[in-house]
């Protein structure tokens, strides 16, 4: 034995964990990393925009109405005066108006406050809606309120669909036969019927959103892990875990859980922008978030009657905002599920 | 056994074959035995590696067949049987399937592969495929994994008749069904309907036999055939497979782990370790007179059916080292009054299946055990796939609940304990797996493994204490203390079963359930941790409850044995009385299949 041992290489203290293993891969993958950067600076700017160091103000009205984007240029002037204002004296209507003896009361008191009137920008960066708000300061506003709603919502999904998949898989029997069939029923259910229902129940709020989507959301995932604990839980390790003593909790969450953790992670990712797009579909439609807060869904609500006038910019921001952080989002899945499990490569 | 000359070996002399587009040697190989019929295929200087993604720019590849300069050559002549012997890694599985291109996408190959004169390495694919099943044909080993689950074997079979010798429709069912009744399945016209899993597993490898079959080819490639099946079903098997050799004048290349099933059925015998030829020659030479080391120890490691038993198997290692003969010492007499740890009564498990929509029906896994076990002896549990050994193990540690019967560990009823006691309990009966890629939680470092039952059960006083000890079992079962902070995928199976023993050890167990715990290990590891189980026992007076399907194992480490078949002891006697005279039909059925070696199938 000693001999067998003796060709081994010479141990490291600790070894390469499972994440850290993980880790490695997913550096060498350039796309990945990429899209780990975009990631990684859309959650720096939604951290900065929660703590009020960015678009604090995105309800000022700081352009004219409608401004358009800076690189488009300022709307040409308008032609003003349509009407020819009369040429004659003008008309002393002091012993008609009931008020004129109080007028040089008000002014004496108005000349006590000062009044400044604002500039109003002709052009923003990214434009300004029919307000005159800054269409990059909701934008970005709207990232963190959305980007909020679809990974808690994905979060509370995965905990729902965790724990239930973990007894229905594990335990089976009368307790999984209960779970398939609560399962069956939201499954039953057409998916926007089921929102709408909860949406009425719940009223809005981002809260509400959250909640709703976490509570129709959770199946996918469900299935999923059953499955694996099914397959996991009859595995000679749990076996073994079982035959020292451990109990049941302890085997599902101490010993299966971690093995399956993969699974858990990558449908996170996959729900997040499943989500993130179906808050965007519910504050169109007007169950999404408040109207105190901005939100992809809602500055793509606004952007419909814009459009008829011509002003394409706050939809263009909106969807570029939308898209990239997709589009990264899913990219980085896709990278993450390789790392993880790089049997699906072929190559380790 | 002779010692060996320090002349050349055989294989190098084979690498000294010229290289470059070496034309075929039409003369068989010289000096290997009598077989000097035609060249059927030789392989020359053959090396496989796999390219292993890039790690820094750079790519990596790992050598499996062949090492540097050194790669494999061997000749199959015309109507012979030649076995290739190894271990696992050894690259007889890759040798064999870069012969017909069945290799994964990362593979390159190197050498060449002259079958009658032309090389496989520089054909296109379009002749390679009408090579495949036409002329070369193989037979895996998992035959459950090889047949389509969804279609039935008579359409299964006829694919092959139509697509290489273009039959039409009625002459491929007549071809199957003739097919079948050749590879002695019963009833082949009923069978032809039949889905796979309607099948046995033996006559689901017949299936596979036949189909190789279909088109007569030259050269069938049996990729362990029959290491998925019991013995018994084994020996008819290779008793098929020799007959149909003979018959149809085809040369087969066999691929085995197992010496004693290879000195059955080979002619020539090809020894491979870690990518290399060791030796090779005419089946009669190896087993009598081995040149190189290593094909004498694997020769001497596996625990025999005759002769005197003895104290410790031998190490593969000690045996290339050469120190002369075994470690000497005696078989230490066991205490024949030692205490009963462990009797059981009348144990039974059912298991109910679901018939119809509300009706289910019983099956009696394992009915009216009973035996009884003394402190430090060793219970040899045998019997076939399927006879409710293992379902047996489980129950005892009620793993599986028991349906009836009693299981008294030290004079308590395990059966009818309550949570709390029953926790207690567990800590003096143990249990260890078959397989030990299965049985550690990969996410768990060996030390996190080994700790956690110490916590649950609190032993030790704190978390330093347990440590402490486990880093001491580590030792105890032959494992570097470095192995503590480790993950289970470093290790290879022998050094993970040892870390499985030493979780059970944790406990401080009295009784310890081995189910299976060597069959998945390599002859040379087996023999390592027999050797440990051994040792352990010595040491620690543990009772095992040993359950395997190898007589030979078993025979090693049993005081008694029992025989299960259908979930009932058929007999039960000391380990030499079962072996020397079994009263049982079925225990001597069991016996004769054993595969014995090349000896057996000269004496008989």
């Amino acid at each position: 034995m000693s001999a067998v041992l003796a060709e081994a290489p010479a141990w490291a203290p600790v070894s390469e964990g499972v994440w850290r293993a993980a880790w490695r891969r997913l550096r060498g993958d350039r796309v990945g990393m990429v899209c780990l950067a975009v990631v990684a600076a859309f959650f720096a700017m939604i951290l900065l925009s929660a703590l009020g160091a960015l678009a604090s103000g995105w309800q000022r009205e700081v352009g004219v109405p409608n401004a358009p984007p800076t690189f488009v240029g300022p709307r040409a002037a308008e032609a003003t005066g349509a009407i020819d204002s009369p040429k004659g004296p003008n008309a002393d209507l002091s012993d008609v108006d009931p008020l004129a003896p109080r007028y040089k009361e008000w002014d004496e008191r108005a000349a006590q406050f000062r009044t400044v009137e604002f500039a109003k920008l002709q052009t923003l960066p990214l434009g300004a809606d029919r307000l005159g708000r800054d269409v990059l300061a909701k934008a970005i506003k709207g990232t963190e309120i959305s980007v909020f709603v679809g990974v808690m919502a994905a979060l509370v999904a995965t905990l729902i669909g965790t724990l239930f998949g973990a007894f229905a898989g594990f335990f089976g029997g009368r307790a999984g036969d209960l779970l398939e069939w609560l399962y069956n029923v939201f499954t039953s259910i057409p998916g926007i019927l089921l929102i709408f229902a909860f949406a009425a129940v719940f009223g809005r709020g981002i809260g509400t959103v959250v909640l709703i989507l976490g509570f129709t959301g959770w199946t996918g995932i469900y299935r999923l892990v059953r499955a694996e604990f099914m397959k996991h839980a009859v595995r000679d390790y749990v076996r073994a875990a079982q035959a020292i003593g451990a109990s049941a909790a302890s085997r599902m969450f101490r010993h299966i859980l971690p093995n399956v953790s993969h699974v858990l992670l990558v449908q996170l990712s996959i729900l997040t922008v499943g989500f993130i797009k179906a808050e965007v579909i519910l504050s169109y439609l007007g169950l999404g978030v408040p109207v105190d807060q901005m939100s992809w869904g809602t500055m793509l609500a606004e952007a419909q009657s814009e459009l008829l006038l011509g002003h394409w910019w706050q939809l263009a921001a909106a969807t570029l905002f939308m898209a990239s952080f997709v589009t990264a989002f899913s990219l980085l899945t896709d990278a993450l599920r390789d790392a993880l499990d790089p049997k699906l490569r072929g190559l380790e | 056994m002779r010692s060996t000359p320090s002349s050349a070996d055989l294989n190098e002399q084979r690498t000294a074959a010229p290289k470059l587009f070496a034309p075929p040697r039409g003369a068989g190989p010289q000096g290997l035995g009598g077989y000097m019929s035609e060249l059927l295929l030789s392989i020359q200087d053959l090396h496989v590696a796999f390219r292993m993604g890039k790690v820094n720019g750079v790519a990596q590849r790992a050598e499996a067949v062949g090492r540097g300069a050194d790669g494999v050559s061997f000749d199959i002549p015309e109507n012979c049987t030649l076995a290739l012997v190894g271990e696992s890694g050894s690259g007889k599985s890759v040798t064999a399937m870069s012969i017909v291109n069945l290799l994964p996408d990362n593979a390159e190959r190197a050498g060449h592969i002259l079958y009658r004169g032309q090389d496989l390495l520089q054909v296109d694919p379009a002749r390679m495929r009408s090579l495949r099943g036409r002329e070369i044909a193989c037979v895996f080993q998992d035959p459950m994994s090889s047949l389509n689950p969804v279609l039935p074997i008579g359409r299964q079979l006829c694919e092959p008749l139509r697509t290489h010798l273009n039959m039409n429709p009625r002459e491929a069912l007549e071809r199957a069904e003739a097919l079948l009744a050749e590879v002695g399945m019963p009833e082949p016209k009923r069978r032809m309907d039949a889905y796979p899993h309607e099948l046995s597993g033996g006559q689901q490898q017949r299936v596979m036999i036949a189909m190789a079959l279909a088109c007569e080819p030259k050269l069938l490639i049996a990729d362990e055939p029959t290491t998925a099946l019991d013995v018994t079903i084994q020996r008819q098997i290779l008793e098929l497979l020799a007959t149909l050799k003979a018959r149809h004048r085809m040369s087969l290349l066999f691929i085995s782990h197992d010496l004693g099933v290879v000195g059955e059925i080979a002619d020539q015998v090809v020894v491979m370790r870690q990518g290399r030829v060791r030796e090779q020659g005419p089946v009669a030479q190896i087993f009598a007179a081995p040149r190189d080391a290593y094909t004498r120890a694997l020769l001497a490691c596996r625990p025999a059916l005759t002769g005197p038993p003895p104290a410790r198997l031998m190490v593969i290692d000690e045996h290339i080292a050469a120190q002369g003969s075994p470690a000497a010492a005696e078989r230490t007499a066991k205490d024949a009054d030692a205490p009963v740890i462990l009797e059981v009564h009348a144990l039974a498990k059912s298991f109910w299946l679901r018939q119809g929509l509300f009706g289910k029906r019983e099956f009696k896994a394992v009915q009216g055990v009973s035996f009884r076990l003394r402190r430090g002896h060793t219970l040899g549990v045998v019997g076939e796939s399927g006879s409710g050994k293992t379902t047996m193990g489980l129950t005892l540690l009620r793993l599986h609940e028991p349906t009836h019967g009693e299981v008294l560990l030290d004079g308590r009823n395990l059966t009818s304990l309550g949570a709390h006691e029953r926790q207690t309990m567990r800590r003096r009966i143990q249990i260890v797996f078959q397989n030990p890629y299965a049985s550690l939680n990969p996410r768990f470092t060996i030390g996190q493994t080994l700790v956690e039952p110490m916590a649950i059960h609190g032993i030790g006083a704190d978390l330093a204490e347990r440590e402490q000890r486990a880093r001491e079992l580590l030792r105890k079962v032959g494992l570097e203390p470095g192995a503590f902070a480790r993950y289970p995928h470093e290790f290879s199976g022998g050094q993970r079963q040892r870390v499985a023993i030493a979780r059970c050890l944790t406990l401080q167990p009295e009784v310890l359930v081995l189910d299976e715990a060597v069959s998945a290990l390599d002859v040379s590891v087996q023999a390592q941790v027999l050797n440990l189980l051994r040792d352990l026992q010595d040491e620690l007076g543990l009772a095992y409850v040993f359950i395997s399907h190898d007589l030979g194992v078993v025979r090693f480490i049993s005081d008694e044995v029992l025989v299960m078949k259908d979930g009932r002891v058929v007999e039960q006697a000391s380990a030499e009385q079962i072996l020397a005279a079994p009263t049982q039909d079925y225990t001597r059925k069991l016996l004769a299949a054993v595969p014995r070696g090349w000896q057996a199938s000269v004496t008989s």
